[in-house]
């Protein structure tokens, strides 16, 4: 065995560590740090008294986060919005998926770029609004479905996971047994995909759950998802806290309790999402590598 | 990989079945497409047939095909407007230093990641660098209007200082590259991750037997093995170099930074959706799909001629 040439094994091993554990820090400090402000009193947190930890700490933003009708209806229609829609893209993506993995389907070719095509041209915002505007879709939930129903890029991958990752053998011996296409793909692949299903599930959750712009455009103001909701809280009202210092009494107080109102509902918005990925994170790998080898 | 595979009889069967009896076999899979094929005739290729709006002065009232057809007077009122080139500036500057520094970065962080030992400490690295994507732009402007805030904003804290930075137009690229980096850099890792982690393990071994260090490694095994997909990632990004997303621009702009935060996309929602002048905003944002795919099709031209990858 020939000496390694540079750094040993081991000081490269420590470097490496050190370097990964300070990027650690720095995408999970600014997380951890609403973490801590919205415990935190908000004259503490803008004098820089909360670091590392809570200081002045309070429960008064979540009470506050709960008492907002604004932010409970945003909050209970993001979920509406999130469970209907992924729901729907979900079982949209397999019945477009599965037909598409079938090799020996005539017009597989044609149907493949006529979905494709969408991928890299569009008709735009406006000639788009317009078409969901005609099929009186403006303020209602279906305009934030309907148009983005078929995620081609996801359609991609579901159907090369169909192709490479459902093993053959089973498919045929469904179809020997006299299982028709649609009662193998119920029976078989279906079963057989869970890996790929809870992922593009929590994709479709994170989209929905994070999406605001859509309901923007189409929903006219009526039934705001939170993300929506929290625009008025973080970006209209911009207030500080030292220049709520300068007014006495209540409506300091009102102030203080608008800005942890901030750092309340940025958690509460983000939490979710945050809690599910985690549980499919070992999924997405594997879905991603599945799905990127050309079938 | 699984493509016609001569072993296989069914996949040597089948072709030979009469087109009339395939389609027959088909049939619950056309009924299965039935539905996505409408919306998208509806929801994607309507719109297109709807771009000739571009070109005409739509009126509700008349249809796309019935309104006065007006050529390219949209397009040059667009470039004749005071604020057209800073708006492809802005557009084209935000995305190309973007690009610069968000393509490289995934690239780095998975080739640590991937020679990190302790596979604990690996799941945690790859987990929290994952984070940030699941959380909304909304959220992340939050953040990022109060950290940035001249008066007890963390930056300032940090540094001790008292800058306003979203006032600051300088400012601007800097803070929206930087968070979009904290925010998607880990995400754009999983992709390579996902191919280093096919790498023949021999490979390593046979190289750690002849003596080669962990740089060696990783330019002579990791780095061929991700060109292809970093190849392929640049050229997805390259045809994307006019789609500044238009959320994260509107949530920071303010009418102090707006000489560099001005882009074509919010351009076209502020006259499209706010004023409803659906002609001239078609027109704008078709100018702007229009580069788009020139340049994806030129650099998918360069790209496959550097190496064997062609995507379009």
């Amino acid at each position: 065995m020939k000496k390694a040439s540079g750094l040993s094994e081991r000081t490269s091993d420590i470097i490496l560590i050190v370097i990964c554990t300070a990027v650690l820090l720095l995408v999970a400090y600014p997380l951890y740090y609403v973490v801590v402000a919205s415990f935190s009193d908000p004259y503490e947190v803008y004098a820089g008294k909360t670091f590392l930890f809570p200081s002045g700490f309070t429960l008064d933003g979540y009470k506050a986060v709960f008492l907002n009708d604004g932010i409970v209806s945003g909050f209970l229609n993001s979920v509406k919005y999130t469970v209907i829609g992924t729901v729907f893209s979900v079982v949209m993506l397999y019945i477009t998926a599965y037909p598409m993995a079938q090799r020996d389907l005539p017009g597989r070719k044609a149907l493949s770029i006529f979905f494709l095509i969408t991928m890299y041209f569009g008709g735009g915002l406006v000639p788009t609004y317009l078409v969901v505007k005609q099929t009186h879709l403006v303020g209602s939930m279906w305009a934030l479905f309907l148009p983005g129903g078929v995620a081609v890029g996801n359609m991609i991958i579901v159907r090369n996971y169909f192709q490479n990752s459902i093993p053959r053998d089973l498919v045929e011996a469904a179809q020997i047994d006299g299982c028709s296409k649609f009662r193998t793909f119920v029976s078989v692949v279906i079963p057989l995909s869970m890996p790929i299903l809870a992922v593009m599930v929590v994709f479709s959750m994170v989209a929905y759950w994070n999406d605001w712009f859509t309901a923007l455009i189409y929903l006219g103001g009526k039934g705001s998802p939170l993300p929506l909701v929290m625009r008025n809280i973080l970006i209209k009202s911009s207030a500080t806290a030292s220049q709520a210092s300068t007014i006495s009494g209540g409506y300091a107080e009102l102030n203080k309790l608008t800005e942890l109102l901030k750092f309340c509902s940025m958690i509460v918005a983000a939490l979710p999402m945050l809690i599910v990925y985690p549980f499919v994170q070992k999924y997405f790998e594997k879905g991603f590598m599945a799905g990127a080898v050309k079938g | 990989m699984a493509r016609t595979n001569p072993g296989n009889p069914a996949a040597v069967i089948r072709p030979g079945k009469p087109l009339s009896r395939r389609i027959k076999d088909n049939w619950q899979m056309y009924l299965l497409l039935l539905i996505p094929v409408v919306l998208t005739l509806i929801y994607k290729y309507i719109p297109m047939y709807g771009i000739q709006i571009a070109f005409r002065d739509f009126k509700a009232s008349q249809g796309y095909t019935g309104s006065d057809w007006v050529g390219l007077y949209w397009f040059k009122r667009f470039f004749s407007s005071p604020t057209c080139l800073r708006m492809i500036k802005n557009t084209v500057l935000i995305s190309l230093y973007s690009l610069l520094w968000s393509f490289p970065i995934p690239i780095i962080l998975s080739l640590m990641i991937n020679q990190l030992r302790h596979n604990r400490f690996k799941r945690v690295v790859q987990t929290v660098l994952y984070a940030p994507h699941f959380i909304s732009v909304m959220v992340v402007c939050g953040m990022l209007r109060i950290f940035l805030s001249p008066s007890g904003g963390l930056i300032n804290l940090i540094f001790g200082t008292s800058i306003d930075f979203l006032t600051e137009s300088s400012a601007f690229r800097t803070i929206y590259i930087a968070s979009g980096i904290w925010q998607d850099a880990g995400w754009g890792c999983i992709i390579y991750l996902a191919t280093l982690a096919n790498v023949d393990p021999g490979l390593y071994e046979a190289a750690k037997v002849d003596g080669a260090s962990v740089f060696q490694r990783i330019k002579n095994i990791d780095l061929p093995e991700l060109l292809p997909m970093a190849v392929l990632n640049l050229i997805m990004a390259a045809g994307g170099l006019m789609n500044v997303g238009f959320e994260k621009v509107w949530l920071l702009q303010t009418d102090l930074n707006k000489a560099t935060s001005d882009v074509i996309a919010v351009y076209v929602y502020q006259q499209g959706i706010e004023h409803a002048k659906y002609s001239y905003s078609t027109a704008v944002g078709l100018f702007n799909t229009v580069v788009n795919i020139a340049l994806l099709l030129i650099v998918n031209k360069i790209a496959s001629k550097a190496s064997d990858v062609e995507f379009v």
